[in-house]
Protein backbone atom coordinates (compact mmCIF):
# COMPACT_ATOMS: atom_id res chain seq x y z
CA UNK A 1 0.00 0.00 0.00
CA UNK A 2 1.37 3.46 -0.84
CA UNK A 3 2.44 5.71 2.01
CA UNK A 4 2.23 9.44 2.47
CA UNK A 5 4.47 11.42 4.79
CA UNK A 6 3.37 14.93 5.54
CA UNK A 7 3.58 17.50 8.29
CA UNK A 8 0.19 18.60 9.57
CA UNK A 9 0.09 21.52 11.99
CA UNK A 10 3.75 20.96 12.75
CA UNK A 11 3.50 17.23 13.40
CA UNK A 12 4.95 14.78 10.86
CA UNK A 13 3.00 11.59 10.17
CA UNK A 14 3.37 8.68 7.80
CA UNK A 15 0.07 7.13 6.76
CA UNK A 16 -0.98 4.21 4.54
CA UNK A 17 -3.31 5.37 1.78
CA UNK A 18 -4.89 4.15 -1.45
CA UNK A 19 -4.13 5.85 -4.75
CA UNK A 20 -7.58 7.43 -4.65
CA UNK A 21 -7.46 8.66 -1.03
CA UNK A 22 -8.19 12.38 -0.91
CA UNK A 23 -6.25 14.71 1.36
CA UNK A 24 -9.47 15.52 3.21
CA UNK A 25 -10.04 11.80 3.89
CA UNK A 26 -6.51 11.46 5.21
CA UNK A 27 -7.02 14.43 7.53
CA UNK A 28 -10.45 13.46 8.81
CA UNK A 29 -10.34 9.67 8.84
CA UNK A 30 -6.68 8.81 9.40
CA UNK A 31 -5.52 11.75 11.49
CA UNK A 32 -8.92 12.42 13.09
CA UNK A 33 -8.68 16.13 12.35
CA UNK A 34 -12.39 16.59 11.75
CA UNK A 35 -12.35 20.39 11.82
CA UNK A 36 -11.91 20.31 8.04
CA UNK A 37 -15.39 19.69 6.64
CA UNK A 38 -16.77 18.12 3.50
CA UNK A 39 -19.75 20.08 2.25
CA UNK A 40 -20.13 19.17 -1.39
CA UNK A 41 -17.29 16.83 -2.36
CA UNK A 42 -17.60 18.40 -5.84
CA UNK A 43 -14.99 21.18 -5.48
CA UNK A 44 -17.56 23.95 -5.14
CA UNK A 45 -18.23 24.88 -1.51
CA UNK A 46 -14.83 25.43 0.11
CA UNK A 47 -15.76 23.82 3.46
CA UNK A 48 -12.67 21.62 3.04
CA UNK A 49 -10.08 24.39 2.47
CA UNK A 50 -6.70 23.82 4.12
CA UNK A 51 -3.24 25.24 3.40
CA UNK A 52 -0.74 23.08 1.55
CA UNK A 53 2.71 24.66 1.55
CA UNK A 54 1.10 28.00 2.31
CA UNK A 55 -1.52 27.92 -0.46
CA UNK A 56 -5.24 27.51 0.21
CA UNK A 57 -6.57 24.44 -1.59
CA UNK A 58 -9.75 22.40 -1.59
CA UNK A 59 -8.72 19.26 0.30
CA UNK A 60 -11.50 17.30 -1.43
CA UNK A 61 -9.81 17.97 -4.79
CA UNK A 62 -6.24 16.89 -4.12
CA UNK A 63 -5.04 13.34 -3.65
CA UNK A 64 -3.30 12.55 -0.39
CA UNK A 65 -0.38 11.32 -2.51
CA UNK A 66 -0.17 14.69 -4.28
CA UNK A 67 0.43 16.26 -0.86
CA UNK A 68 3.27 13.88 -0.02
CA UNK A 69 6.16 15.74 1.61
CA UNK A 70 4.20 18.94 2.11
CA UNK A 71 3.40 21.16 5.06
CA UNK A 72 -0.33 21.23 5.77
CA UNK A 73 -2.17 23.62 8.08
CA UNK A 74 -5.75 22.94 9.11
CA UNK A 75 -8.16 24.90 11.27
CA UNK A 76 -6.87 22.93 14.29
CA UNK A 77 -3.40 24.39 13.74
CA UNK A 78 -4.32 28.07 14.04
CA UNK A 79 -4.80 28.73 17.75
CA UNK A 80 -1.75 28.96 20.03
CA UNK A 81 -1.13 26.01 22.38
CA UNK A 82 -2.49 28.13 25.27
CA UNK A 83 -5.78 28.47 23.39
CA UNK A 84 -5.30 32.05 22.17
CA UNK A 85 -7.21 32.28 18.93
CA UNK A 86 -5.70 33.38 15.62
CA UNK A 87 -6.78 36.98 14.82
CA UNK A 88 -9.00 35.64 12.04
CA UNK A 89 -10.75 33.22 14.40
CA UNK A 90 -11.13 36.02 16.94
CA UNK A 91 -12.61 38.28 14.27
CA UNK A 92 -15.14 35.63 13.20
CA UNK A 93 -16.27 35.42 16.83
CA UNK A 94 -16.35 39.16 17.44
CA UNK A 95 -18.22 39.93 14.20
CA UNK A 96 -20.67 37.04 14.50
CA UNK A 97 -19.42 35.74 11.16
CA UNK A 98 -20.96 32.32 11.64
CA UNK A 99 -24.28 30.77 12.41
CA UNK A 100 -24.29 26.97 12.01
CA UNK A 101 -20.50 27.03 11.62
CA UNK A 102 -20.30 24.38 8.93
CA UNK A 103 -18.56 26.61 6.40
CA UNK A 104 -16.42 28.35 9.01
CA UNK A 105 -13.21 26.28 8.99
CA UNK A 106 -12.93 26.65 5.20
CA UNK A 107 -13.87 30.34 5.36
CA UNK A 108 -11.20 31.03 7.98
CA UNK A 109 -8.50 29.14 6.05
CA UNK A 110 -9.40 30.90 2.77
CA UNK A 111 -9.53 34.26 4.53
CA UNK A 112 -6.07 33.87 6.06
CA UNK A 113 -4.56 32.98 2.66
CA UNK A 114 -6.30 36.00 1.09
CA UNK A 115 -5.04 38.41 3.73
CA UNK A 116 -1.50 37.04 3.45
CA UNK A 117 -1.56 37.49 -0.35
CA UNK A 118 -2.71 41.12 -0.06
CA UNK A 119 -0.16 42.90 2.13
CA UNK A 120 -1.62 46.28 1.14
CA UNK A 121 -5.06 45.29 2.36
CA UNK A 122 -8.26 44.44 0.50
CA UNK A 123 -11.35 46.45 -0.24
CA UNK A 124 -14.75 44.98 0.55
CA UNK A 125 -15.13 44.08 -3.14
CA UNK A 126 -11.78 42.29 -3.20
CA UNK A 127 -12.70 40.32 -0.10
CA UNK A 128 -16.00 39.25 -1.67
CA UNK A 129 -14.28 38.22 -4.91
CA UNK A 130 -11.57 36.40 -2.98
CA UNK A 131 -14.22 34.30 -1.21
CA UNK A 132 -15.73 33.12 -4.47
CA UNK A 133 -14.79 29.51 -3.69
CA UNK A 134 -16.49 29.45 -0.27
CA UNK A 135 -20.23 29.05 0.12
CA UNK A 136 -22.18 29.89 3.28
CA UNK A 137 -25.80 28.90 3.57
CA UNK A 138 -26.54 30.88 6.72
CA UNK A 139 -24.94 34.26 7.17
CA UNK A 140 -25.47 36.07 3.89
CA UNK A 141 -21.71 36.81 3.98
CA UNK A 142 -21.94 40.38 5.33
CA UNK A 143 -20.45 39.62 8.72
CA UNK A 144 -17.84 37.33 7.21
CA UNK A 145 -16.63 40.19 5.02
CA UNK A 146 -16.59 42.57 8.01
CA UNK A 147 -14.62 40.07 10.09
CA UNK A 148 -11.97 39.66 7.39
CA UNK A 149 -11.72 43.44 6.90
CA UNK A 150 -11.08 43.84 10.65
CA UNK A 151 -8.70 40.88 10.92
CA UNK A 152 -6.49 42.08 8.08
CA UNK A 153 -5.65 45.22 10.06
CA UNK A 154 -4.40 43.09 12.96
CA UNK A 155 -2.62 40.55 10.75
CA UNK A 156 -0.76 43.31 8.88
CA UNK A 157 0.16 45.03 12.14
CA UNK A 158 -1.82 48.16 11.36
CA UNK A 159 -3.97 47.68 14.45
CA UNK A 160 -2.88 46.39 17.87
CA UNK A 161 -6.17 44.69 18.53
CA UNK A 162 -9.37 43.89 16.73
CA UNK A 163 -11.77 46.79 16.18
CA UNK A 164 -14.94 45.93 18.11
CA UNK A 165 -18.03 45.13 16.06
CA UNK A 166 -20.75 47.77 16.06
CA UNK A 167 -23.51 47.17 18.63
CA UNK B 1 -13.91 7.14 -7.13
CA UNK B 2 -12.48 3.79 -8.25
CA UNK B 3 -8.99 3.07 -6.97
CA UNK B 4 -5.93 3.46 -9.18
CA UNK B 5 -2.17 3.31 -8.94
CA UNK B 6 -0.32 6.58 -8.50
CA UNK B 7 2.99 7.42 -10.15
CA UNK B 8 5.07 10.55 -9.90
CA UNK B 9 7.78 10.50 -12.58
CA UNK B 10 10.68 12.94 -12.32
CA UNK B 11 11.17 13.51 -16.05
CA UNK B 12 9.13 13.92 -19.20
CA UNK B 13 10.70 10.79 -20.68
CA UNK B 14 9.62 8.71 -17.67
CA UNK B 15 6.07 10.13 -17.82
CA UNK B 16 5.79 9.30 -21.51
CA UNK B 17 7.09 5.79 -20.80
CA UNK B 18 4.47 5.22 -18.09
CA UNK B 19 1.66 6.54 -20.27
CA UNK B 20 2.63 4.60 -23.37
CA UNK B 21 3.02 1.36 -21.40
CA UNK B 22 -0.60 1.54 -20.24
CA UNK B 23 -3.42 2.88 -22.44
CA UNK B 24 -5.64 3.26 -19.35
CA UNK B 25 -3.20 5.52 -17.50
CA UNK B 26 -4.12 9.20 -17.24
CA UNK B 27 -1.93 12.23 -16.58
CA UNK B 28 -2.88 14.55 -13.71
CA UNK B 29 -1.68 18.14 -13.31
CA UNK B 30 -3.77 20.27 -10.93
CA UNK B 31 -6.53 17.68 -10.73
CA UNK B 32 -9.22 20.39 -10.66
CA UNK B 33 -10.99 18.78 -13.60
CA UNK B 34 -9.76 15.19 -13.46
CA UNK B 35 -10.58 14.51 -9.79
CA UNK B 36 -14.19 15.76 -10.02
CA UNK B 37 -14.58 13.64 -13.17
CA UNK B 38 -13.16 10.55 -11.45
CA UNK B 39 -15.51 11.08 -8.49
CA UNK B 40 -18.38 10.93 -10.97
CA UNK B 41 -16.87 7.68 -12.23
CA UNK B 42 -16.78 9.21 -15.70
CA UNK B 43 -13.69 7.17 -16.38
CA UNK B 44 -11.72 4.47 -14.70
CA UNK B 45 -7.96 4.85 -15.14
CA UNK B 46 -5.74 1.99 -13.98
CA UNK B 47 -3.14 4.53 -12.97
CA UNK B 48 -2.71 8.25 -12.59
CA UNK B 49 0.59 9.84 -13.60
CA UNK B 50 1.30 13.01 -11.60
CA UNK B 51 3.14 15.49 -13.83
CA UNK B 52 3.92 17.97 -11.06
CA UNK B 53 7.49 16.78 -10.54
CA UNK B 54 8.59 17.33 -14.15
CA UNK B 55 10.87 20.36 -14.47
CA UNK B 56 10.56 20.45 -18.29
CA UNK B 57 6.88 21.45 -17.94
CA UNK B 58 7.59 24.46 -15.73
CA UNK B 59 8.44 28.08 -16.30
CA UNK B 60 7.13 31.27 -17.85
CA UNK B 61 9.58 33.12 -20.06
CA UNK B 62 9.80 35.63 -22.83
CA UNK B 63 11.70 34.48 -25.92
CA UNK B 64 11.97 37.32 -28.44
CA UNK B 65 8.47 38.15 -29.60
CA UNK B 66 6.95 35.10 -27.92
CA UNK B 67 5.79 34.30 -24.42
CA UNK B 68 6.38 30.64 -23.55
CA UNK B 69 4.29 29.22 -20.73
CA UNK B 70 5.01 25.74 -19.38
CA UNK B 71 2.08 23.33 -19.09
CA UNK B 72 2.36 23.22 -15.29
CA UNK B 73 1.95 27.00 -14.84
CA UNK B 74 -0.88 27.43 -12.38
CA UNK B 75 -3.63 29.95 -13.04
CA UNK B 76 -2.40 32.00 -10.07
CA UNK B 77 1.12 32.05 -11.52
CA UNK B 78 -0.07 33.28 -14.92
CA UNK B 79 -2.30 35.87 -13.25
CA UNK B 80 0.52 37.33 -11.17
CA UNK B 81 3.56 36.78 -13.43
CA UNK B 82 5.37 40.06 -14.25
CA UNK B 83 6.37 38.60 -17.66
CA UNK B 84 2.76 37.80 -18.58
CA UNK B 85 1.45 41.12 -17.26
CA UNK B 86 4.02 43.01 -19.32
CA UNK B 87 3.70 41.03 -22.54
CA UNK B 88 0.00 40.01 -22.67
CA UNK B 89 -1.94 41.70 -19.88
CA UNK B 90 -5.24 40.28 -21.19
CA UNK B 91 -3.93 36.76 -20.55
CA UNK B 92 -2.94 37.57 -16.96
CA UNK B 93 -6.31 39.19 -16.40
CA UNK B 94 -8.11 36.13 -17.82
CA UNK B 95 -6.14 33.73 -15.60
CA UNK B 96 -7.11 35.78 -12.55
CA UNK B 97 -10.80 35.17 -13.23
CA UNK B 98 -10.71 31.39 -13.72
CA UNK B 99 -12.81 29.59 -11.12
CA UNK B 100 -11.93 30.73 -7.61
CA UNK B 101 -8.82 31.32 -5.49
CA UNK B 102 -8.40 27.65 -4.60
CA UNK B 103 -8.94 26.43 -8.17
CA UNK B 104 -6.36 28.96 -9.34
CA UNK B 105 -3.91 27.72 -6.71
CA UNK B 106 -3.96 24.19 -8.22
CA UNK B 107 -5.31 24.30 -11.80
CA UNK B 108 -2.81 24.57 -14.66
CA UNK B 109 -2.83 25.99 -18.17
CA UNK B 110 -1.77 22.63 -19.61
CA UNK B 111 -4.64 20.79 -17.91
CA UNK B 112 -7.17 23.37 -19.03
CA UNK B 113 -6.03 23.46 -22.66
CA UNK B 114 -5.66 19.65 -22.90
CA UNK B 115 -9.16 19.27 -21.47
CA UNK B 116 -10.78 21.76 -23.90
CA UNK B 117 -13.98 22.27 -21.93
CA UNK B 118 -16.26 24.38 -24.14
CA UNK B 119 -16.88 26.65 -21.12
CA UNK B 120 -13.19 27.03 -20.22
CA UNK B 121 -11.36 30.36 -20.54
CA UNK B 122 -7.86 29.59 -21.83
CA UNK B 123 -8.84 27.99 -25.17
CA UNK B 124 -10.09 31.35 -26.48
CA UNK B 125 -6.77 33.02 -25.61
CA UNK B 126 -4.82 30.21 -27.27
CA UNK B 127 -6.93 30.43 -30.44
CA UNK B 128 -7.28 34.22 -30.42
CA UNK B 129 -3.53 34.75 -30.03
CA UNK B 130 -2.71 32.09 -32.64
CA UNK B 131 -0.54 30.24 -30.15
CA UNK B 132 1.44 27.08 -30.83
CA UNK B 133 0.98 24.02 -28.61
CA UNK B 134 4.24 22.20 -27.96
CA UNK B 135 3.95 18.53 -27.02
CA UNK B 136 6.50 15.83 -26.26
CA UNK B 137 6.30 14.87 -29.94
CA UNK B 138 5.50 17.92 -32.09
CA UNK B 139 4.23 21.47 -32.46
CA UNK B 140 0.54 22.06 -33.19
CA UNK B 141 -1.06 25.32 -34.39
CA UNK B 142 -4.04 26.47 -32.33
CA UNK B 143 -6.27 26.29 -35.43
CA UNK B 144 -5.55 22.53 -35.67
CA UNK B 145 -5.51 21.81 -31.95
CA UNK B 146 -9.09 22.40 -30.77
CA UNK B 147 -11.47 19.88 -32.31
CA UNK B 148 -14.78 20.43 -30.55
CA UNK B 149 -16.19 19.54 -27.15
CA UNK B 150 -13.47 18.04 -24.89
CA UNK B 151 -11.54 16.99 -28.02
CA UNK B 152 -8.07 18.08 -29.11
CA UNK B 153 -5.37 16.98 -31.54
CA UNK B 154 -3.48 15.32 -28.66
CA UNK B 155 -3.05 11.60 -29.20
CA UNK B 156 -3.55 9.21 -26.28
CA UNK B 157 -0.52 9.50 -24.02
CA UNK B 158 0.77 12.64 -25.76
CA UNK B 159 1.68 15.36 -23.27
CA UNK B 160 1.27 19.08 -23.58
CA UNK B 161 4.65 20.58 -22.66
CA UNK B 162 4.26 24.32 -23.24
CA UNK B 163 2.27 26.94 -25.09
CA UNK B 164 3.99 29.63 -27.18
CA UNK B 165 2.02 32.85 -27.45
CA UNK B 166 3.06 35.43 -30.06
CA UNK B 167 2.99 38.84 -28.34
CA UNK B 168 0.13 40.94 -29.75
CA UNK B 169 -0.10 44.70 -30.31
CA UNK B 170 -3.50 44.61 -28.64
CA UNK B 171 -5.56 41.93 -26.93
CA UNK B 172 -8.69 41.89 -24.80
CA UNK B 173 -11.07 39.40 -23.23
CA UNK B 174 -14.60 39.61 -21.89
CA UNK B 175 -16.95 36.92 -20.64
CA UNK B 176 -20.40 36.48 -19.18
CA UNK B 177 -20.28 34.03 -16.30
CA UNK B 178 -23.01 31.66 -15.38
CA UNK B 179 -24.30 33.09 -12.11
CA UNK B 180 -24.26 29.70 -10.37
CA UNK B 181 -21.36 27.66 -11.77
CA UNK B 182 -19.33 30.77 -12.72
CA UNK B 183 -18.17 29.00 -15.89
CA UNK B 184 -18.34 30.94 -19.15
CA UNK B 185 -21.74 31.32 -20.87
CA UNK B 186 -20.11 33.23 -23.72
CA UNK B 187 -16.70 34.83 -23.98
CA UNK B 188 -14.68 36.62 -26.64
CA UNK B 189 -10.93 37.00 -26.98
CA UNK B 190 -9.85 39.58 -29.56
CA UNK B 191 -6.27 40.20 -30.62
CA UNK B 192 -4.26 42.09 -33.19
CA UNK B 193 -0.90 40.43 -33.75
CA UNK B 194 1.51 41.55 -36.47
CA UNK B 195 -1.39 43.47 -38.00
CA UNK B 196 -3.64 40.37 -38.22
CA UNK B 197 -6.89 40.33 -36.25
CA UNK B 198 -8.36 37.22 -34.63
CA UNK B 199 -11.56 36.79 -32.66
CA UNK B 200 -12.08 33.58 -30.68
CA UNK B 201 -15.39 32.73 -29.02
CA UNK B 202 -15.64 30.36 -26.05
CA UNK B 203 -18.57 29.15 -23.95
CA UNK B 204 -21.20 29.73 -26.61
CA UNK B 205 -20.63 26.73 -28.86
CA UNK B 206 -19.65 23.07 -28.44
CA UNK B 207 -16.03 24.20 -28.75
CA UNK B 208 -14.01 27.37 -29.09
CA UNK B 209 -14.28 28.87 -32.61
CA UNK B 210 -13.15 31.87 -34.66
CA UNK B 211 -15.68 34.56 -35.55
CA UNK B 212 -14.39 35.47 -39.01
CA UNK B 213 -17.00 38.15 -39.78
CA UNK B 214 -15.92 40.01 -36.67
CA UNK B 215 -12.29 39.57 -37.69
CA UNK B 216 -13.06 41.28 -41.01
CA UNK B 217 -14.98 44.08 -39.32
CA UNK B 218 -12.16 44.73 -36.87
CA UNK B 219 -9.51 44.58 -39.58
CA UNK B 220 -11.34 47.41 -41.36
CA UNK B 221 -11.98 49.36 -38.17
CA UNK B 222 -10.61 48.39 -34.73
CA UNK B 223 -13.38 49.64 -32.48
CA UNK B 224 -16.23 48.23 -30.36
CA UNK B 225 -18.68 49.77 -32.83
CA UNK B 226 -17.24 47.70 -35.65
CA UNK B 227 -18.33 44.41 -34.04
CA UNK B 228 -21.60 45.80 -32.66
CA UNK B 229 -23.23 45.33 -36.05
CA UNK B 230 -22.07 41.72 -36.54
CA UNK B 231 -24.72 39.20 -35.51
CA UNK B 232 -23.65 35.71 -34.47
CA UNK B 233 -25.72 32.91 -36.04
CA UNK B 234 -27.44 30.90 -33.27
CA UNK B 235 -27.33 27.69 -35.33
CA UNK B 236 -25.15 25.09 -33.63
CA UNK B 237 -24.62 27.08 -30.43
CA UNK B 238 -25.28 25.50 -27.03
CA UNK B 239 -28.81 25.52 -25.68
CA UNK B 240 -29.40 24.37 -22.11
CA UNK B 241 -31.10 25.31 -18.85
CA UNK B 242 -28.66 28.20 -18.46
CA UNK B 243 -29.51 29.89 -21.73
CA UNK B 244 -30.83 29.33 -25.24
CA UNK B 245 -28.68 29.37 -28.36
CA UNK B 246 -30.30 32.70 -29.32
CA UNK B 247 -29.34 34.22 -25.97
CA UNK B 248 -25.77 33.00 -26.33
CA UNK B 249 -25.62 34.35 -29.89
CA UNK B 250 -26.66 37.74 -28.57
CA UNK B 251 -24.02 37.51 -25.82
CA UNK B 252 -21.29 36.81 -28.37
CA UNK B 253 -21.69 40.26 -29.93
CA UNK B 254 -21.89 41.97 -26.54
CA UNK B 255 -18.78 40.17 -25.25
CA UNK B 256 -16.85 40.92 -28.46
CA UNK B 257 -17.67 44.62 -28.07
CA UNK B 258 -16.47 44.58 -24.46
CA UNK B 259 -13.35 42.62 -25.38
CA UNK B 260 -12.36 45.24 -27.97
CA UNK B 261 -13.03 48.00 -25.43
CA UNK B 262 -10.88 46.12 -22.87
CA UNK B 263 -8.07 45.78 -25.43
CA UNK B 264 -8.07 49.55 -25.92
C1 LIG C 1 -15.11 24.95 -8.86
C2 LIG C 1 -14.36 25.02 -10.17
C3 LIG C 1 -14.57 26.13 -10.99
C4 LIG C 1 -13.88 26.23 -12.20
N1 LIG C 1 -14.11 27.33 -12.97
C5 LIG C 1 -13.45 27.44 -14.15
C6 LIG C 1 -13.64 28.59 -14.98
O1 LIG C 1 -14.38 29.53 -14.65
N2 LIG C 1 -12.95 28.65 -16.16
C7 LIG C 1 -12.11 27.65 -16.54
O2 LIG C 1 -11.50 27.75 -17.60
N3 LIG C 1 -11.90 26.56 -15.79
C8 LIG C 1 -12.56 26.43 -14.60
N4 LIG C 1 -12.32 25.32 -13.83
C9 LIG C 1 -11.41 24.26 -14.32
C10 LIG C 1 -9.98 24.57 -13.91
O3 LIG C 1 -9.53 25.68 -14.65
C11 LIG C 1 -9.01 23.41 -14.13
O4 LIG C 1 -7.85 23.78 -13.45
C12 LIG C 1 -8.57 23.10 -15.52
O5 LIG C 1 -9.66 22.87 -16.35
C13 LIG C 1 -7.77 21.83 -15.57
O6 LIG C 1 -6.46 22.03 -15.12
P1 LIG C 1 -5.80 21.00 -14.14
O7 LIG C 1 -4.36 21.32 -14.08
O8 LIG C 1 -6.54 20.98 -12.86
O9 LIG C 1 -5.98 19.64 -14.94
P2 LIG C 1 -6.27 18.15 -14.48
O10 LIG C 1 -7.58 18.07 -13.80
O11 LIG C 1 -5.10 17.60 -13.78
O12 LIG C 1 -6.37 17.48 -15.92
C14 LIG C 1 -7.40 17.80 -16.83
C15 LIG C 1 -7.32 16.87 -18.06
O13 LIG C 1 -6.18 17.17 -18.83
C16 LIG C 1 -5.27 16.06 -18.86
N5 LIG C 1 -3.94 16.67 -18.70
C17 LIG C 1 -3.49 17.39 -17.62
N6 LIG C 1 -2.26 17.88 -17.88
C18 LIG C 1 -1.92 17.47 -19.13
C19 LIG C 1 -0.76 17.67 -19.97
N7 LIG C 1 0.28 18.42 -19.58
N8 LIG C 1 -0.76 17.09 -21.20
C20 LIG C 1 -1.82 16.36 -21.62
N9 LIG C 1 -2.93 16.13 -20.90
C21 LIG C 1 -2.98 16.69 -19.66
C22 LIG C 1 -5.72 15.14 -17.75
O14 LIG C 1 -5.44 13.79 -18.02
C23 LIG C 1 -7.20 15.41 -17.70
O15 LIG C 1 -7.86 14.68 -18.69
C24 LIG C 1 -12.99 25.18 -12.61
C25 LIG C 1 -12.78 24.08 -11.77
C26 LIG C 1 -13.46 23.99 -10.57
C27 LIG C 1 -13.23 22.79 -9.71
S1 LIG D 1 -16.10 19.72 0.14
FE1 LIG D 1 -14.39 20.43 -0.96
S2 LIG D 1 -15.19 22.11 -2.02
FE2 LIG D 1 -16.96 21.34 -1.01
S1 LIG E 1 -22.51 29.55 8.99
FE1 LIG E 1 -23.78 27.95 8.27
S2 LIG E 1 -22.97 27.58 6.30
FE2 LIG E 1 -21.91 29.33 6.89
Amino acid sequence: MPQVTLTVNGKTSTVDVEGRTLLVELLREKLRLTGTHVGCDTSQCGACVVHVDGESVKACTILALQANGSQVTTIEGLAKPDGTLHPMQEAFREYHALQCGFCTPGMVMSAIDLVQKHPDGMSEKEIREGLEGNLCRCTGYHNIVKAIAAAQEVMHGRAQSLAPAAE
Amino acid sequence: MYDFEYHKPGSLADAVKLLSADPDARPISGGQTLLPALKHRLNKPTSVVDLSGIAELRGIKREGNKLVIGALAKHVEVATSPEVKAAIPALAQMAGTIGDTQVRNRGTIGGSVANNDPAADYPSAVLGLNATIVTDKRRIAADDFFQGMFTTALEPGELLVAIEFPIPEKAGYAKMRNPASRYVMAGAFVAKTGGAVRVAINGAGPGVFRQTEMEKALTANWSPDAVAGVKQDADGLNSDIHGSAEYRAHLVTVMAKRAVANAG
